[in-house]
């Protein structure tokens, strides 16, 4: 069996090549099933939005786009300090891998920050599905079911990347272990990937909620 | 007597995955894969005697038109927990978990799979979420079928949706990370000169369903959350009082839940070309018609779920797409069958327990594919819809499909899972058994179904008693074919004869090796310099 690298080649792999295609393969794999999960979600919303087009636009009038916007652009930027994270760690910089880790853990907080201010929003507006749902015109029911889609769908984004802050925290503490290193740095480059598909998933999300049918 | 104790010596003294080390520890915190498929044999044989505990009950209560034992609402619970239980916690994961575990890494001469920590989760996901349907279970259990049909379901079931829902959400994810594992490690772990088309079909077969998980469960696991969501705080998806479509469930669930059905039997298909192979001793005819005609039932097998919906008020449209699509997938399925049985001809076929459960599948899959047809032509299928035709026709399918195979499949490499032999005799009496109750419980349903006995009713109309006694009885000897094996297994594991490293004489990279393997499978990675199932015709003379 080689030990070599420092000990991070696994024991069943032939050699570290070997070990980190797996890992590439398996990390892809697992974003293809993340996309037939949040495509259920997806599914669900064209067929309501085919079948109630004036209620969907009634309910995209009460999202607030220009924090949507601004939540766009927040991880848009998370996005790049993350290819950052995973640059410095293909040089073995540790600095620089923690560094751009915090910077994007804070701004996935500032995401998740923005968003909860626009869910209090909602909750005070009434617009929370529930017994406390009310709005004032005939589109009402669906108007709710588009603010079902809104909470799930934006809602399950949102645990996505609690996931994604907590691997960050493990990468960081990793890190700063010594546990990575030129040849080994598969885990932060995997943890990119994730980060990469949920921003991907908020891409989609911001048109298709806040800016489809406004006009 | 002497040659025996010495073997077994032999056995106890060589270092191999069962001995490797020992502790209840050695084997909870285990990364490989041969103990992992071990664990899940344990659970999964638990579940299936769980499952068919309400079996039994449900055949108990149907052998009278009146409802003595029970009443309807305990009926829904007994069926319900019957189905969940053997479709999400035994059929599932059982060939692709137990066997598929164990086998698909020596198979393509690899030390483990490419994953081994995930492996391990997935078995401890697995358990969790049968931990939270076993609480529902006894808690009072589920009474909206294992297809949790909306609005039923998300509204006016007064029984443990949620609960059930989280456990099956669990679950899910064991078997996503399941396929997951054995995509990544057929393309990347397999031997020096192991390749795609030297693979053994078993193999093949578990790529196609890994496939299935990895595209279809997540879509499941998403319906689950919106109708738990819907039930916890009435969002209204699928409530047509808000605007909901339950019929969007029904895609959504199908979607999956067709595919579904290929995760159980596409393993199934993997294991009986290895048994026909390795009992006939012939190379099976057209081995790369049967290896792409499992890719062609993943495939088909996402394209069909409508079938599930003629009558659930989808276009006519679709109806006839779905209908058509349908009827394609018994192109694969025949492709399979057809060139089984030309691997048969002229060959030197041995009666072996395993070989029996082989050819059972053959006529009892035979049967259960072309009634198949029956359900997807539209017309038929608004006569026979619900009815006990449909619940013969799916049992042919698991049961005399999937479990047959199973059920060979453990025969077969039982001797290298325990490096023992079982008792023959015993072995194909059983088998017998299963055989013949098989066919008493589930064809005289055939018959109830298409003269209109619905299914999912605890009583029905006096005629029907002579067909539903008959089915009872059947049950009874089948329950029968399923203990005896689980005697004399467990007895074999200290009495059954030592087995050698290759008792049927069999070929592929698992023959190769000693029983029990070592825990890295193989002393030095093998090199593979041949096709599979290289029979060489001498070889089957000298026999």
């Amino acid at each position: 069996m080689s030990s070599g690298h420092g000990g991070a080649q696994a024991h069943h792999f032939e050699d570290m090549d070997q070990q980190r295609e797996s890992a590439s393969l398996g990390m892809w794999t697992f974003l293809i099933t993340e996309v037939l999960f949040f495509g259920g979600l997806f599914t669900a919303y064209t067929v309501y939005r085919f079948q109630y087009p004036q209620a969907f636009a009634e309910g995209s009038h009460h999202l607030d786009v220009m924090l949507g916007a601004v939540n766009t652009a927040v991880l848009i930027f998370s996005s790049l300090t993350m290819a950052l994270a995973v640059r410095a760690g293909q040089l073995g910089k540790r600095n620089g891998v923690v560094f751009f880790l915090v910077l994007t853990i804070l701004l996935g907080g500032l995401f998740l920050g923005i968003k909860s201010v626009e869910y209090a929003h909602k909750w005070h507006e009434h617009l929370v599905p529930g017994a406390h749902f009310t709005t004032e015109t005939v589109h009402g029911p669906q108007v709710q079911l588009f603010f079902s889609l809104y909470f799930a769908m934006t809602g399950m984004h949102a645990f996505h990347m609690l996931i994604g802050a907590g691997l960050m925290v493990w990468l960081i503490v990793k890190t700063l272990r010594g546990r990575f290193s030129t040849e080994y740095y598969a885990p932060i480059e995997m943890v990119g990937l994730y980060w990469h598909f949920v921003d991907i998933v908020w891409i989609f999300l911001f048109p298709l909620l806040y800016l489809l049918g406004r006009h | 007597m002497n040659t025996v104790t010495a073997e077994r010596e032999a056995l106890e003294s060589r270092k191999h995955y069962l001995n490797a080390n020992y502790g209840i520890r050695s084997w909870l915190f285990t990364t490989d894969h041969k103990r992992i498929a071990l664990l899940y044999l344990a659970s999964i044989t638990l579940f299936f005697f769980i499952g068919g505990i309400f079996a039994v009950l449900i055949r108990l209560e149907l052998m009278t038109p009146q409802g003595d034992i029970f009443q309807a609402e305990a009926y829904n619970r007994l069926f319900t927990m019957h189905g969940i239980i053997m479709v999400f916690f035994f059929l599932l994961p059982s060939i692709p978990a137990v066997l598929g575990n164990f086998l698909l890494p020596i198979m393509i001469g690899a030390k483990d799979l490419a994953f081994p920590r995930v492996n391990l989760g997935s078995w401890y996901v697995y358990t969790i979420g049968g931990l939270f349907t076993l609480y529902a279970m006894v808690s009072g259990g589920v009474d909206t079928g294992w297809t949790f049909y909306t609005p039923y379901s998300s509204t006016y079931a007064n029984s443990h949706v949620i609960i059930t829902a989280l456990g099956i959400f669990i679950t899910g994810f064991s078997s996503i990370m399941t396929g997951l594992n054995f995509i990544v490690t057929v393309h990347k772990m397999r031997a020096p000169g192991m390749t795609w088309l030297r693979m053994p079909l078993f193999v093949w077969a578990h790529y196609a369903t890994s496939l299935i998980m990895v595209l279809g469960t997540p879509v499941l696991a998403i319906t689950i959350v919106l109708v738990a969501l819907e039930r916890l705080f009435r969002i209204g998806i699928f409530d047509p009082a808000l605007g909901g479509d339950p019929v969007l469930f029904q895609h959504l669930f199908w979607f999956y839940s067709h595919p579904a059905v290929y995760i159980m039997i596409l393993p199934a298909m993997g294991v009986i070309s290895e048994l026909i192979a390795a009992f006939s001793r012939k190379r099976i005819f057209g081995y790369s018609f049967v290896a792409f005609s499992s890719l062609a039932i993943a495939v088909f097998g996402f394209l069909v779920w409508g079938h599930h919906m003629f009558v659930s008020g989808q276009s006519v449209y679709a109806g006839m797409v779905f209908s058509v699509l349908s009827f394609l997938v018994a192109i694969p399925s025949a492709i399979k069958t057809f060139n089984w049985t030309a691997t048969l001809y002229k060959s030197s076929i041995s009666y072996q327990s395993p070989m029996l459960y082989a050819l059972g599948f053959i006529g009892l899959f035979t049967i259960g594919g072309l009634t198949g047809l029956f359900l997807a032509s539209l017309a038929i299928d608004i006569h026979v819809h619900d009815t006990y035709f449909i619940v013969a026709h799916f049992h042919y399918i698991m049961v005399g499909g999937a479990i047959m195979a199973y059920l060979g499949g453990i025969h077969f490499w039982w001797p290298k899972i325990t490096g023992r032999m079982y008792p023959e005799g015993w072995a194909r009496f059983a088998a017998l058994l299963v055989f013949v109750g098989f066919n008493l419980t589930f064809f005289p349903q055939f018959l109830l179904g298409y003269m209109g006995m619905p299914r999912r009713y605890h009583v029905y109309p006096p005629e029907f008693q002579v067909l539903n006694v008959m089915s009872t009885a059947g049950a009874s000897i089948l329950a029968l074919g399923y203990l005896i094996p689980l005697i004399y297994l467990t007895w074999s594991l200290r009495y059954g004869k030592v087995a050698g490293a290759n008792p049927w004489g069999a070929k592929g990279l698992e023959w190769d090796i000693p029983s029990p393997p070592p825990t890295l499978n193989f002393d030095k990675t093998p090199i593979v310099t041949e096709e599979a199932y290289n029979y060489a015709p001498q070889e089957a003379k000298s026999e």
